[in-house]
């Protein structure tokens, strides 16, 4: 651990925004585990639950912007201080995000249960789900920890999302075409499944800062990416 | 590749017993502001010093290595130092105009290194430093005045016209700015940041925020060693050595 600060009460400001970030974190994993939750055993009032939460982190959102805006103007952080603030309004920025992309799921859940389940989509779901939340709680860690190696894994493994995405969009394709009666409820699932997939790419967002926060620079590389929905196309 | 005005190679210096620079080498590019930071008693002044030999005047202060402006050996013998402070200007902390009038201030250097044939040229030079200094339009109508009845910002502007009348290549300061209120800190930053284009400048801050403001390469000392040097950015974003780190974010003094 870096020593502390010969201005104690800076130390004290720094380790506010990261309790904060802790927090949204945390909220934002366990959002999207119950949103899926909902999903699976389609439980209209824990959907409802997750809907309602979604403004905690946008208003913890709101307090660590509020905090790192008061560093930088009066600290007028320099280097790793920099970087970690930097990080941390950045990470803020995607779990906030991420808390919006589970309380979509959970709405269009609530919309779902109204209708006939469609095959097993919803356990391939749970599936990308998990990654999901595994990325996240990975990629918390690694900031927690300063660790590069953890953040650079979570860059790599983010393609295996994509794949699950890449093959529900052919199944969910496959069922609307097969029987039109489903369209609607295949079309929710689509974006329930979308808004998974985009919460793997903001877990990668947040890896590629962990990055510059710990090295100092960003990393260089294309990860690699196995989203091919925008190519795909089914014939009958 | 940029111009290098200014090499320091394995400079050592010693006062009396004491060793207060460790073999620094480093290269000054021309025309840009290199700032030397570092916790005070780290030897960033006295590097200063040396470039001008200003150290030459202390009793017991010894200097080994190799400093050269534009390749010339400036410790070599045979070295007019009269000269070389006229090529490597400094302007000092304390604003220190002479008690003579302002247009006298600027004369004085000019005068004792004839620059000038006649007083029309004389007059010419006195305006153009004080045009360059950014402090014409403050004291068109009271050349006569005193230098020292100028406010602190003005008498430190009035102190680079000086500086800048006799034509020197280099500037060096050192803490030009801590004794001025963020104002008149600023003009001077603004007036750095012109000069640069003709000048080369070193600068002594204990402003870490002045530094990362004026300079483009910065250097940090710590117990008379250099540390780390490179470009300002990379210094305030992602130094290299853990005692950088630790210096610029405050973790010691």
């Amino acid at each position: 651990m870096e020593q502390s600060h010969i201005v104690k009460s800076f130390d004290d400001e720094l380790k506010l925004i990261n309790t904060t970030l802790a927090e949204m974190g945390g909220m934002a994993e366990a959002q999207l585990t119950k949103a899926v939750r909902a999903l699976v055993t389609r439980d209209a009032d824990l959907a409802r639950e997750v809907v309602a939460e979604d403004s905690k982190i946008d208003a913890l959102e709101t307090e660590l912007d509020r905090d790192a805006i008061r560093i930088i103007a009066l600290r007028q952080p320099m280097a790793t201080d920099l970087r970690m603030v930097i990080t941390a309004l950045k990470t803020s920025a995607n779990l906030e995000r991420i808390g919006d992309y589970a309380k979509n799921v959970a709405k269009r859940t609530i919309t779902l249960i109204e209708m006939q389940p469609v095959g097993n989509t919803a356990h391939t779901i749970e599936r990308m789900a998990e990654l999901a939340q595994g990325l996240v709680g990975s990629v918390l860690d690694a900031y927690v920890k300063r660790d590069l190696a953890a953040a650079d894994d979570v860059r790599m493994r983010d393609e295996e999302i994509d794949q699950l995405h890449t093959s529900l969009f052919r199944e969910l394709l496959t069922h609307m075409m097969e029987d039109p009666h489903s369209i609607t409820a295949c079309t929710h699932l689509l974006f329930i499944a979308k808004n998974i997939e985009r919460i793997g790419d903001h877990a990668t967002n947040i890896a590629e800062y962990v990055h510059f926060m710990v090295s100092g620079e960003t990393p260089d590389d294309e990860r690699p990416k196995g989203d091919e929905t925008s190519q795909t196309i089914i014939t009958s | 590749m940029n111009e290098i005005k200014i090499t320091a190679k394995n400079v050592n210096v010693f006062y009396g017993d004491k060793q207060a620079l460790k073999d620094i080498s480093i290269d000054i590019p021309a025309r840009q502001v290199t700032a030397l930071i570092g916790p005070s008693g780290c030897g960033k002044s006295t590097f200063l010093r040396s470039i001008n030999r200003m150290n030459d005047v202390i009793d017991g202060c010894r200097l080994e290595g190799e400093i050269k402006l534009d390749s010339e050996d400036i410790y070599a013998r045979g070295i007019d130092v009269v000269h070389l402070r006229a090529r490597i200007g400094m302007v000092f902390q304390k604003p220190n105009p002479f008690p003579k009038s302002i247009y006298d201030n600027i004369a004085y250097g000019p005068k004792i290194h004839g620059l000038t044939t006649s007083s029309a040229e004389m007059d010419d030079l006195v305006m153009g430093a004080l045009e360059k200094a950014g402090l014409i339009d403050e004291v068109r109508d009271r050349l006569d005045s005193p230098g020292t009845g100028l406010s602190g910002g003005q008498q430190q502007r009035l102190c680079i016209a000086r500086a800048i009348a006799v034509e020197p290549e280099v500037i060096l300061m050192d803490e030009p700015c801590s004794a001025l209120d963020p104002i008149a800190t600023a003009r001077i930053e603004e007036l750095i940041d012109e000069l640069k284009e003709n000048y080369t400048i070193v600068m002594v801050t204990h402003s870490m925020q002045q530094a990362a403001r004026v300079s483009q390469k910065t250097a940090f000392f710590h117990m008379g060693e250099l540390v780390e040097q490179g470009a300002t950015e990379d210094i305030f974003t992602r130094p290299q050595d853990e005692r950088t780190q630790a210096y610029i974010t405050g973790r010691i003094g």
